[in-house]
């Protein structure tokens, strides 16, 4: 197992957005999750990548415990992610915004950066360029590289952002509604490529609305509803669970 | 002549003092604090060279090196508050800078500081400073630290996120920042020869600000276009040089009406590059 959630717990201000999520996701597999608006999806990636902390509980990565680390740590231990509202770097370029994704593997200082007396910082510079190329060649849009990151349309900014996670060759990605506001033709590219990032080797997290999606490519999915865990397993598990139907639908009357 | 050299000179030192708020102001921290350094170097250097004999660089360098170090223990409760709460933090450090340097007997205290030798080439000096944050800034957009500087100044969570240290980012640029406007009064205590706690009110870090947001904030020719025009104006149009604050009020609210990302903008550079290079395409061929 890469990610262990044990007990986690989140209160905001007496509210419990979560309640005892116990969650495992193993290497190289594809996790989904999934559950109705509000049911604390994203509170949960939150508490992983550590934008909060969290109330109760530990969240261990590849064995250690990383519910006490700063966010910038924990990208560097190896989790990368997206959001679910799309937070590009807006006036920088797109290749610009898929360099930062290697910020915290190397070391360039400002006044290293100013003199530039050593070869070291340039090769690092040339080394982070040619990375951010790859993995824009790698989500296809290597050939707006130089364009301003605000300018493309919303379906390749996903993109944009799944390549800057990619930058920094995390062994867990967090992919919180990467289809959201794309086609159907978009939506079927994002699952090849999901699956062709599977094939690396990289553990998926992935919150996702689009049903059809998840059915598809997901190893494993847990529900989540009113910050509870009601429901864990393969597809076919999943798509008969009463509890899930119920959840989504509605009590039988 | 003289008249001219003056008046560019001070341009110079307002340059100077233009990039040191514009520095933390990239990652998103806004500082009311920055004639507090400027003082910091002012009075540092002018120690070095009246009471040590230091010579004129390394006196400088000494000033600007202290504001640096203030900048950077200012720099940590900055990293925790923002918006309204960081000006006020910094508008209360300038203030206190002022207030100590009034009380303290050793440089002169409310009578100022004077006898501070006098330096020839402060011309000379102050674009050499010019020139280095030339270099500088254009370099820092296409770094690493650079990137992050931007990433943190547009969306300070997410670039935390996915990996930048922003604790450290801020302080760099924060400290940095004291470090230039350091280095700017030291240039601006040898050209006065005299200075006092007065010159270094709160009013002159809002002048440094008005600049920039004139000059314009996406790139750093902005501000340094923002400094030299708005210090520049006011000496050749004598009759409005007792207007200054009003004029500068008047024009940032019609900027923010009519180009809120101030005079020079990417796409001020962008057309600029396409022009130039149109007009020696033309040559060529």
């Amino acid at each position: 197992m890469i990610l262990n959630i044990r007990n986690v717990a989140k209160q905001f201000n007496g509210f419990h957005a979560l309640s005892n999520i116990g969650v495992d996701v193993a290497e190289g597999k594809i996790h989904a999750i999934i559950g109705p608006n509000g049911a604390g999806k994203t509170t949960l990636f939150n508490l992983i990548s550590g934008v909060y902390d969290l109330t109760e509980g530990e969240i261990r990565f590849k064995d250690v415990v990383i519910n006490q680390l700063k966010p910038h740590l924990r990208a560097k231990l190896g989790i990368g992610r997206t959001f679910q509202i799309v937070r590009l770097f807006g006036l920088m370029s797109v290749l610009e915004n898929v360099m930062i994704g290697t910020h915290c593997k190397t070391r360039a200082g400002l006044l290293k950066t100013f003199l530039r007396f050593s070869r070291k910082e340039l090769t690092e510079e040339k080394a982070t360029r040619e990375n951010a190329t790859r993995w824009l060649e790698f989500v296809g849009l290597a050939h707006k590289a130089d364009q301003t990151a605000s300018n493309l349309p919303h379906a390749e900014q996903r993109l944009v952002e799944i390549a800057r996670a990619l930058a920094l060759d995390p062994e867990l990605i967090l992919l919180d509604e990467p289809a959201a506001g794309m086609n159907l033709n978009e939506t079927l590219k994002l699952d090849a490529l999901i699956s062709k990032i599977n094939q690396m080797g990289k553990a998926i997290l992935l919150i996702e609305h689009n049903m059809e999606l998840v059915m598809e490519i997901s190893h494993v999915i847990t529900v989540l509803n009113f910050g509870m865990k009601i429901a864990e397993g393969v597809s076919s598990e999943i798509q008969n669970n009463p509890k899930v139907i119920e959840a989504y639908l509605g009590r039988k009357k | 002549m003289d008249y001219l050299i003056s008046v560019a000179t001070i341009a110079g030192i307002y340059i100077i003092m233009a990039m040191s708020f514009y520095l933390p102001f990239m990652t998103g921290q806004i500082s009311l604090g920055q004639a507090g350094f400027m003082a910091i170097g002012a009075y540092g250097s002018a120690v070095c060279s009246v009471k040590f004999g230091i010579p004129y660089v390394p006196a400088i360098l000494i000033g600007g090196s202290v504001a640096g170090i203030v900048g950077f223990f200012v720099g940590i409760p900055a990293l925790r508050i923002k918006g309204i709460y960081l000006l006020l933090l910094t508008l209360g450090f300038g203030e206190i800078i002022r207030v100590v340097f009034i009380n303290v007997e050793y440089i002169g205290a409310a009578a100022g500081f004077p006898g501070i030798p006098y330096q020839d080439h402060s011309l000379l000096y102050s674009y050499i400073m010019v020139f280095i944050l030339i270099i500088f800034f254009s370099r820092l957009r296409k770094s690493r630290m650079g990137r992050a500087f931007h990433a943190v100044g547009s969306d300070e969570d997410a670039a935390e996120v996915i990996g930048v240290n922003i604790t450290s980012v801020k302080l760099i640029a924060f400290s940095t920042g004291g470090f230039i406007a350091g280095i700017g009064g030291g240039i601006f205590a040898h050209y006065q020869e005299y200075i006092e706690p007065l010159m270094f009110d709160v009013m002159h870090s809002v002048e440094f600000i008005v600049f920039t947001i004139f000059g314009g904030i996406q790139i750093f020719w902005g501000p340094m276009f923002g400094a030299f025009v708005l210090t520049m104006i006011p000496e050749f149009l004598r009759v409005i040089q007792e207007w200054r604050m009003e004029l500068f009020g008047a024009l940032l609210i019609i900027m923010m009406i009519l180009r809120p990302q101030g005079v020079i903008g990417l796409d001020t550079i962008q057309g600029l590059k396409k022009v130039s290079s149109r007009i020696l395409g033309r040559g060529l061929s």
